[in-house]
């Protein structure tokens, strides 16, 4: 198997390159006026074609997540980390809540069960010393 | 997009047979068409005997085509200088005069302009080949490292691999995975890599080139496939309906389960459909696509979503 530093053969790797750096945005790994890697680093991070990579940079290029400042690279935009994770809240309830929900009348769960649930593992999450 | 290869009608036919009377043509290449475009790293994918090789020698000005055209650089690359000087070839299992492996590289040095020495002696040393050592006396491995530095300090425009790692582990061909990307990255060319390493290699490719029985099957850009076809397995019923009237590969039922390849993208539609009916859904990998292809699974189903043009970015 190749080694890709994590990323799937089956999904388009330019689209899995600009998730992985729209995370690392939303997350405060890359900041806001930060330098983002170069096509050629994260080619041979990702061990994939510079073309691909390049691909994946512009995909938020495209979307002003990230900006250009010529001769030097590309730039993480003002106001990125904010739009993306208002963006992942927007997906929140398609992403999690439905699946969530699907699962639970498969497997007959109430709503009510299902809080109780809920409120469980978030009072063992918080209990759980960082 | 500039183009480096351009191949149209491509037939080569070779004599086969004993039959003195009847002697029988049989086509190792029928009708090919492709291009390559500059500065792209390119997949050359197909089975044994499919009609990789005889493709890039052809390309490399080793043999006459039957019929149809060939230009490589813009021009026929057969008895051509001035091509085969901006073309280099690295073939499986290359034979090598009684030379030692520092005399094999300065010969190399002198054919190919763009040749760096540097990267020659940095590649030889990864390799672990000493200049001293006779060439004829070198494990297949070795022989193959061989090639594969020289095949890169050319920094030929046109750079054509066939199969070239022969004896290799799979740490040298890492190796050699690794040292071709940082190359390209820094000095961008047109390379054509032919493999049966589809899994190992799929990550380099911007595009892939499948050739079945001499001819071309699948011709795309390599993130156009990832995620082109999609396992759907589950409940028979719910099955049937997501795949109803749409371009699939197999199906196979086990009991009240079924399993179809669906060759075409899942809409976000598609996908809420096969959550709430409890459909399991698995993209297939760039490799699953192009064994299919390969095995000749992929034989133009009209619609089937892979007419789709090779792009670059």
């Amino acid at each position: 198997m190749p080694e890709m530093a994590g990323l799937d053969e089956g999904t388009p790797l330019f689209a899995q390159v600009a998730d992985r750096l729209a995370g690392e945005i939303a997350d405060g790994g890359l900041a806001e006026g930060e330098r983002v890697p170069s096509t050629n680093e994260l080619a041979a991070f990702y061990r994939i074609n510079p073309a691909t990579a390049a691909k994946g940079i512009n995909v938020l290029a495209d979307d002003g997540l990230l900006e250009k400042r010529r001769g030097i690279g590309m730039f993480v935009a003002t106001g990125a980390r904010q739009r993306l994770q208002a963006r992942r809240r927007a997906e929140f309830t398609q992403r999690y809540v439905k699946p969530l929900l699907t699962e639970a009348a498969r497997l007959g769960i109430g709503t009510d069960k299902l809080f109780a649930l809920i409120r469980e593992a978030g009072n063992e999450r918080e209990s759980v010393p960082l | 997009m500039t183009t480096a290869i351009s191949v149209a009608g491509l037939t080569k036919s070779y004599r086969s047979g004993s039959g003195l009377l009847h002697p029988a043509e049989e086509a190792a290449l029928d009708d090919v068409n492709l291009t390559v475009g500059a500065g792209t790293i390119t997949g050359l994918l197909g089975r044994n005997g499919a009609g990789k090789t005889t493709l890039l020698r052809i390309l490399a000005g080793q043999e006459f085509p039957s019929s149809g055209s060939v230009r490589v650089l813009g021009a026929p690359p057969a008895e051509n200088e001035d091509v085969l000087r901006r073309l280099v070839f690295v073939r499986e299992d290359q034979a090598y005069p009684e030379i030692k492996v520092g005399q094999a590289l300065r010969v190399a040095s002198w054919f190919y302009p763009n040749w760096d020495s540097a990267l020659a002696s940095a590649l030889a040393d990864d390799f672990g080949l000493r200049a001293g050592k006779a060439v004829q006396r070198l494990s297949r491995g070795q022989r193959s490292a061989l090639g594969i530095t020289i095949g890169l300090a050319a920094r030929a425009e046109v750079t054509l691999f066939d199969e070239p790692y022969a004896g290799l582990d799979a740490v040298a061909r890492q190796l050699f995975y690794d040292r071709l990307l940082a190359d390209f990255a820094e000095f961008p060319r047109t390379v054509l890599l032919s493999t049966h390493l589809i899994d190992e290699a799929a990550a380099l490719f911007e595009g892939v080139i499948v050739i079945d029985r001499g001819r071309v099957v699948l011709d795309a850009a390599a993130d156009v496939l990832r995620g082109a076809a999609t396992r759907v397995s589950g409940p028979c019923l719910a099955v049937d309906a997501l795949v109803a009237g749409r371009p699939v590969w197999e199906r196979r039922q086990l009991g009240s389960q079924a399993s179809v390849v669906m060759i075409e993208p899942l809409s976000a539609g598609d996908r809420e459909q096969a959550r709430s009916a409890g459909l399991d859904l698995t993209p297939l990998s760039l490799q699953q696509i192009v064994v299919q292809a390969a095995a000749g699974m992929l034989a133009p189903v009209p619609g089937a979503g892979f007419a789709t043009e090779r792009t670059s970015a």
